[in-house]
């Protein structure tokens, strides 16, 4: 898994696609946080970072499916799975390791917004006046909330020779997995699961992260909707099998 | 046994890609496993190397179950897929050792291994280089490198010499040779002539059954391989009596007193035209055979049955 993980996040560094992500990510959520005034932290007049992670995600919802779509999509069309598989490698191996190096990408990219977090603090009257108890447990959020979108984007990526098709397939199904439920759930046909259909989606435990408290429950959520998506992937990767 | 196939049949849909396939390879043994294209050679190997699982059947590498034991048969194959499948945008160097860290090779042993492997597949000059500005000749090279680099004791190779041009094609039969010392070793080819370069015994596949699977030489005698015979005289010979002649199936003439003459199946027309020639008092100029059994036996083993 290690070996698949470094191969996977050295073609990262390799193909420019790496830099694509964090500058693209980086100005987009600079460009939200400092300079656009509608959502700038400068004329909102609060030390909060709110706008990070209520556009972050979004901003993740197209970078992520761009970083996943190759993942097996690019192996099945060179021939290069056939490779890969016959190699002493288990199936879980081989999704695991490009599940994580994806995620690693994201986690490099997210990093460098901490800086925002150190001056927020600065900016915030007196110095220090931040809920930090918040901003830790959106990071945590935003954190887990990629895990599920890099597991819905491997999912796309196995199901297709396409890069494209991956794409737009793991941008709507991050899509439908973040905000999607909530909306189905507020559908005046659904009363019944509305509570249910809005405990699916992630925003219901991405919100309930961003106030602070580290629920079990969020945390459970986040790696079982990311467990099931890889166990799709791994299963669709196997189905050559059968 | 190293290489063990038993009644392997193998279903695609409605459709059999290979039906009731057997045959074993001894340790150190190298065959040709010869077919049209389409015959289900690639599906066989697929087979072997555990990327498919049969749907009826079982192969053995050295005792062990590719389905079962599927993880342990793969570290003892070396496998070349058709078409040859690499990473391009990686260098030699780096591919090498992304395939041999697979493998669990690592450190001093996977630099030196990978040396080697350089060495004997004649890639020094190329090592450094990125895989996408190699020939096709030397990305053969890479792969088979890339499939002899954990040292396996079954090797298969997938149309190992597809594609690329006669001095390519002699080296990399070369370096197959060189490396099938003491590995078993089954490739796959549409073409005779690389069988009979490379190996003794050849295992025919046609339309997903085995046709023939024995020795070279049995093979094409068994064939009743056809003749061509290009034969000169001196002065024009009526092509009516070389017709009637006995074992002659058909001729064409070529010039007034040359002759193509094909015999008929199994039988050798050479004896007759040489008493024809002095019953008839003819000077003969030449007479010379035409090297196409091969492709006639294959003909003859793969042709589609009406």
């Amino acid at each position: 898994m290690w070996v698949i993980f470094q191969k996977e996040f050295a073609g990262y560094l390799h193909s420019l696609i790496a830099y694509m992500v964090i500058g693209v990510f980086l100005t987009a959520i600079g460009l939200l946080m400092w300079v656009f005034p509608d959502t700038s932290v400068l004329d909102y007049g609060y030390a909060d970072m709110g706008t990070l992670f209520s556009t972050g995600p979004y901003v993740l919802l197209f970078l992520i499916p761009g970083i996943t779509m190759r993942s097996f999509a690019e192996e099945k069309r060179m021939g290069t799975m056939e490779l890969l598989l016959t190699k002493p490698l288990t199936d879980w191996q081989l999704v695991f390791g490009k599940f994580m190096a994806a995620w690693a990408l994201v986690a490099v990219a997210l990093a460098p917004t901490l800086i925002y977090y150190y001056s927020v603090y600065q900016l915030g009257s007196p110095t220090g006046n931040v809920d930090t108890a918040g901003v830790m447990g959106s990071y945590v959020g935003l954190f887990l909330l990629s895990a599920v979108f890099c597991s819905a984007g491997m999912l796309a990526s196995s199901f297709t020779v396409n890069q494209i098709v991956a794409f737009m397939m793991a941008a709507f199904l991050c899509f439908l997995l973040y905000t999607g439920f909530d909306s189905l759930s507020a559908l005046p046909l659904s009363t019944r699961f509305a509570w249910v259909l809005k405990q699916v989606g992630i925003v219901y435990h991405y919100e309930s992260l961003s106030r602070g408290l580290i629920d079990s429950r969020d945390v459970v959520y986040f790696v079982s909707m990311t467990g099931v998506l890889l166990m799709a992937t791994k299963t669709s990767i196997s189905s050559r099998q059968w | 046994m190293s290489l063990e196939v038993v009644n392997l049949t193998k279903v695609y849909g409605a459709q059999k890609a290979i039906e009731d396939v057997s045959f074993t390879l001894r340790k150190g043994e190298i065959a040709g496993f010869l077919g049209p294209n389409g015959a289900g050679k690639s599906t066989t190997m697929k087979i072997a190397t555990g990327y498919v699982p049969p749907s009826q059947g079982q192969v053995r590498v050295n005792g062990m179950d590719v389905v079962r034991q599927r993880q342990q048969v793969k570290q003892t194959i070396g496998y070349l897929p058709e078409h040859n499948p690499l990473y391009t945008d990686m260098y030699v160097h780096e591919y090498l050792e992304f395939s041999g860290r697979l493998y669990g090779l690592k450190g001093a042993s996977l630099r030196q291994r990978i040396a080697e492997m350089i060495e004997l597949c004649g890639l020094p000059r190329e090592q450094n280089k990125k895989i996408e500005s190699l020939s096709k000749g030397y990305r053969q090279r890479v792969g088979l490198a890339q499939a002899l680099l954990h040292d396996p004791s079954v090797l298969i190779l997938d149309e190992p010499t597809t594609g690329l041009d006669p001095n390519q094609i002699f080296e990399i039969r070369k370096l197959i040779k060189e490396v099938s010392r003491n590995k078993t070793v089954i490739f796959s080819s549409h073409i005779m002539q690389e069988v009979q370069a490379l190996c003794d015994r050849v295992i025919v596949i046609n339309r997903g059954k085995i046709v023939a699977d024995d020795l070279l030489a049995r093979v094409l005698q068994r064939g009743q391989a056809v003749q061509t015979l290009l034969v000169e005289w001196a002065s024009a010979v009526a092509v009516k009596d070389l017709e009637s002649l006995n074992g002659v199936a058909s001729v064409s003439e070529n010039a007034p007193g040359a002759y193509v003459i094909v015999s008929q199946p199994g039988s050798d027309a050479r004896q007759p035209i040489m008493q024809f020639t002095q019953a008839h008092g003819l000077t003969l100029l030449s007479l010379r055979q035409e090297e196409n059994s091969l492709e006639s036996v294959f003909k003859q083993l793969t042709r589609v049955e009406a």
